[in-house]
């Protein structure tokens, strides 16, 4: 839609009224992944390998099935053979094959009239092992003479001669970089290294399945995307997708890591054999940090050339990344556009390699790989504009992408918001607020691409003249209010009298999860088509009342008016009045509308922090934070600020303290959230937040999606305050206490 | 192994039930009593989802026994309207958009209410401090924080 059609004065968009969930979920009545039951249901607990890496030579259930009340137990010996691709990495996940490739791989699956019977049953399921060389690190992972966990794997991308965990090479660039690198004044290469992370979604995943030997069957599951959980249960048990009917529960956060399944297929499988009894399934947090998530981790080489005024001429990354044991998991194809996205490059090139290591299969990550990639650039960056003496956003403003750039990884940018959020955070009284000893203050800038798919929507009028409208999105952080809100402005009537159902996959074509950004984007647009349809039937209903043809008839203020002098003179019809009378009128009026939706608007964010350290422990304390960032067009404000402050925490939590630690043995050794450490109330200040608002020409309201930039610059921006406070730059995360206090003494 | 019968006061009603000694207080409120409002996000008394008023201390219930609740009283999620009105704390939430996902939710207004019967007037600070065991992932707690302080504030004003 071109620029000058977008409306920009609305009644409901931009409105902070309730949620429409808000009231169960403040009542504890609101139905989580856990809290689904169903008669006659058994409970299932899985069986474990507690080794890195190591070949399953025997798997005796005859203990565990001896048990009065134990009615099932599954291994891979019960999954169909034959699949490939993403398919066959799904299964290899959903239990091991000959090899468990990480600590916490499923082996064994068993299914008994209550939860402690399945977990002791669990323990009497015998696995006999052959311990095999494992790899955890990345870095480790990419040498030469690595053991090699997965031969064979690579695909075609991949180099001669490249290390033999190697799976998949991207490379890509334009422009003249040695040319580029001649021109700078100043030219700096240095190695930036990030662990992994988990999404950390306080609610395990949970699910209930039922399925009978007719591989008909049936999911309530804590999900971002049911459809998903559809496909994927269906591929890995050699069933027929629409004979599953999944239905998501509310779910309690999931930030890209419950788009895919993990254990899903395991409640079906025991409960088909099982004699088609319900299974339940619920992880612990030790198996959530185990077994699911996370997030990958890499390192790192930046290269970049500045010109004295802070012009940058080139800029190369040559990126490794592990996604876990599991080939196409790391977001290297994420990453690489991400790392200069900000950036006017004239000169740039960019490569990665995957690695695999014996990690679990990594998931999505809130604008996956880019949090680290801008860890990466955004932290020489920064180190060069102080080298250089110049004010780390001024030299962001000389650089920055806008309306017309070509892009660090090709197409043209149309209307984006960078420059603008860049004008703001300068703007902004935290930008001047005054520093003590000890204290420093941090700039970055981040980009996600933002994302559209496949969507499918269904509004519906009620014989009362209220509007359901049905989407196949979960609602994570409020989707259902902000689509509320759009879908009362599109058919001018209030808020309160429209309810936006989040429905299961019998009820719509496939819906692409809440992911990418997409869930009030795509369904904005959907929704607008479908009630234009509606519109458009209610405007005949109209036109046939009054007996003149429909297109005398428009939609205005929530009813049918006569559109123009020569249409007639007929008073405003309701669309309550209308669907009052719809069933003989002609029958039910609804819209629907499919998509994979396009139109999508580039988001960038840019956040300034200050901190304080302390020389005496190395501990990072946040003073102050702010985020600014482009929505395109805020529909539900609060939660628009919810979504920035939300990233702003998990980056915090990604810079400062979270990560994997491994032992030697190749055991996770933080399995809970006492030793896997998330921001918690008192280490957070109150996180200020600017919404910039440059409309998405690509969307009837505007959107462009908000949920997944705010993690990104948080990472370098809080490097880049410590390095200020402390004079020494921290090049690996998490800046832990002890990390910085050693750089600290090494300092002197 | 055999089942314990226990006797406990939930929400202002009388409830039985029979435990496994090995069964925590948040597993028989979900699964024996059907009070699926407190949720486990752990199990190991990190997260604070799972947060109740054991006679009036805060706990969490997952690090409680069933069979610890003999005798006792139990607030939880589903008992802070009272005769169908929200408490503060919960109309300030739904208000402040105070909750995303909402699965930390339950825990942390048990948790805001038993601050706030200790202290009417907390600062910033205090709650924060009071609030550190209640982990919430989506929100960075800004919006958590401002909607305890405003249901505070309301509160005295009723007081
Ligand atoms: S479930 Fe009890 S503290 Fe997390
Ligand atoms: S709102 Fe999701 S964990 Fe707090």
């Amino acid at each position: 839609m071109p620029k000058d059609e977008l409306k920009t004065s609305f009644k409901w968009i931009g409105t902070r009224p309730d949620r429409p969930d808000g009231l169960d979920k403040v009542t504890g009545r609101a139905r989580y992944g856990a809290d689904f039951s169903l008669p006659n249901m058994l409970h299932a607990a899985v069986v474990r390998s507690p080794h890195a890496h190591a070949r399953i030579k025997k798997i005796d259930a005859s203990k565990a099935l001896a048990l009065d009340g134990v009615k099932a137990v599954v291994t891979r010996a019960d999954l169909p053979t034959g699949l490939s691709g993403e398919d066959l990495n799904l299964q290899d996940n959903t239990l091991a094959g000959d090899v468990a490739l990480y600590d916490g791989h499923a082996v064994a699956a068993v299914a008994a009239t209550s939860a402690l019977l399945a977990k002791d049953a669990a323990k009497l399921i015998e696995v006999e092992y052959e311990v095999l060389p494992h790899v955890i690190d990345v870095d480790d992972a990419f040498r030469a003479d690595a053991p090699v966990i997965r031969p064979g794997l690579a695909d075609h991308s991949v180099p001669k001669g490249a290390p033999g965990n190697v799976t998949r090479y991207i490379e890509f660039g334009h422009g003249d970089v040695a040319a580029g690198f001649a021109e700078a004044d100043l030219v700096r290469e240095e190695t930036y290294k990030t662990e992994a992370t988990h999404q950390g979604y306080i609610e395990p995943h949970a699910c209930v399945g039922q399925m009978g030997a007719d591989g008909k069957g049936e999911m309530w599951v804590c999900t971002q995307g049911q459809w998903y959980v559809r496909r994927m249960c269906a591929a890995v048990l050699g069933t027929e997708a629409s004979q599953l009917r999944v239905t998501p529960s509310e779910i309690g956060g999931g930030f890209g890591g419950k788009t895919t399944i993990f254990m899903e297929p395991l409640a079906l499988a025991l409960s088909r054999k099982a004699g088609g009894r319900p299974v339940k399934l619920v992880m612990s947090r030790s198996e959530v940090l185990r077994a699911t998530g996370p997030t990958a981790s890499a390192s790192m080489d930046v290269k970049i050339g500045m010109k004295k005024d802070g012009r940058i001429t080139a800029g190369t990354v040559s990126f490794r990344m592990q996604g876990g044991a599991f080939p196409g998991m790391s977001p290297i194809g994420e990453a690489l556009p991400c790392a200069f996205a900000c950036y006017d490059m004239p000169n740039v090139h960019h490569e990665a390699y995957e690695v695999l290591a014996n990690r679990p299969k990594a998931a999505a990550y809130r604008a996956p790989g880019s949090p680290m990639a801008a860890f990466a650039v955004e932290s020489l960056v920064d180190e060069m504009s102080r080298e250089l003496g110049l004010d780390p956003i001024d030299v962001r403003l000389t650089n920055g992408a806008k309306e017309g750039t070509k892009s660090s990884y090709g197409p043209k940018f149309n209307q984006i918001g960078l420059v603008e959020t860049l004008e703001a955070a300068k703007a902004h009284p935290n930008y001047a607020a005054p520093l003590g000893p000890n204290q420093g203050r941090g700039v970055a800038s981040g980009f996600w691409f933002n994302h559209g798919g496949e969507t499918s929507v269904s509004v519906a009028i009620g014989e009362d003249g209220t509007v359901q409208v049905s989407v196949g999105t979960p609602d994570i952080g409020g989707s259902r209010a902000s689509i509320a809100l759009m879908t009362a402005e599109t058919f001018g009537i209030d808020y309160d009298d429209v309810r936006v159902n989040v429905v299961e996959t019998g009820a719509l074509g496939v819906n692409e999860p809440t992911h990418g950004s997409r869930a009030t984007h795509s369904n904005g647009k959907a929704m607008y088509e479908a009630a234009g349809q509606a519109i458009r039937e209610l405007c005949k209903r109209a036109a046939a009342d009054w007996g003149i043809d429909a297109e005398a008839v428009e939609w205005a203020d929530g009813a049918a008016q006569p559109a123009g002098p020569n249409a007639g003179k007929f008073p405003p019809m309701s669309l309550r009045e209308i669907a009052g009378k719809m069933g003989s009128t002609g029958g039910p009026i609804s819209g629907h509308h499919e998509i994979t939706m396009g139109g999508v608007g580039a988001s960038f964010g840019t956040h300034v922090v200050d901190v304080e350290v302390d020389p005496e422990t190395g501990r990072t304390t946040i003073l102050r934070y702010l985020v600014v960032q482009d929505a395109g067009r805020a529909i539900h404000p609060a939660y628009v600020e919810g979504q920035y402050q939300g990233g702003a925490a998990q980056g915090i939590g990604w810079a400062l303290n979270e990560s994997y630690i491994y032992g030697k043995d190749g055991r996770l050794q933080n399995t809970v959230f006492l030793d896997y450490r998330i921001p918690v109330a008192s280490d957070l200040p109150m996180i200020d937040t600017v919404i910039v608002e440059v409309p998405n020409p690509g969307h009837p309201y505007g959107v462009r999606g908000v949920g997944e930039t705010g993690i990104t610059p948080p990472l370098p921006a809080i490097a880049s305050a410590v390095a200020a406070a402390t004079g020494v730059r921290l090049r690996e995360l998490p800046m832990s206490p002890p990390k910085v206090l050693a750089a600290i003494k090494a300092r002197g | 192994m055999s089942k314990i019968h226990v006797t406990t006061k939930v929400n202002g009603d009388d409830v039985e039930f029979l435990a496994d000694p090995r069964e925590s207080l948040l597993d028989c409120l979900r699964d024996k009593l059907d009070l699926t409002g407190a949720k486990e996000g752990c199990g190991t008394g990190d997260c604070g989802a799972c947060s109740v008023s054991l006679d009036g201390t805060l706990v969490c219930s997952c690090l409680v026994l069933g069979v610890e609740a003999q005798g006792k009283t139990i607030e939880t999620v589903e008992g802070m309207a009272q005769d169908g009105d929200l408490h503060p704390l919960q109309r300030k939430f739904i208000e402040h958009a105070a909750l995303q996902c909402g699965f930390c939710t339950p825990g942390i207004l048990v948790a805001a209410k038993n601050l706030l019967e200790r202290n009417p007037d907390p600062t910033e600070t205090e709650i924060r401090y009071w609030l550190a065991g209640n982990l919430c992932r989506c929100t960075g707690y800004d919006k958590i924080v401002r909607a305890v302080q405003d249901a505070a504030a309301e509160m005295r004003g009723a007081a």
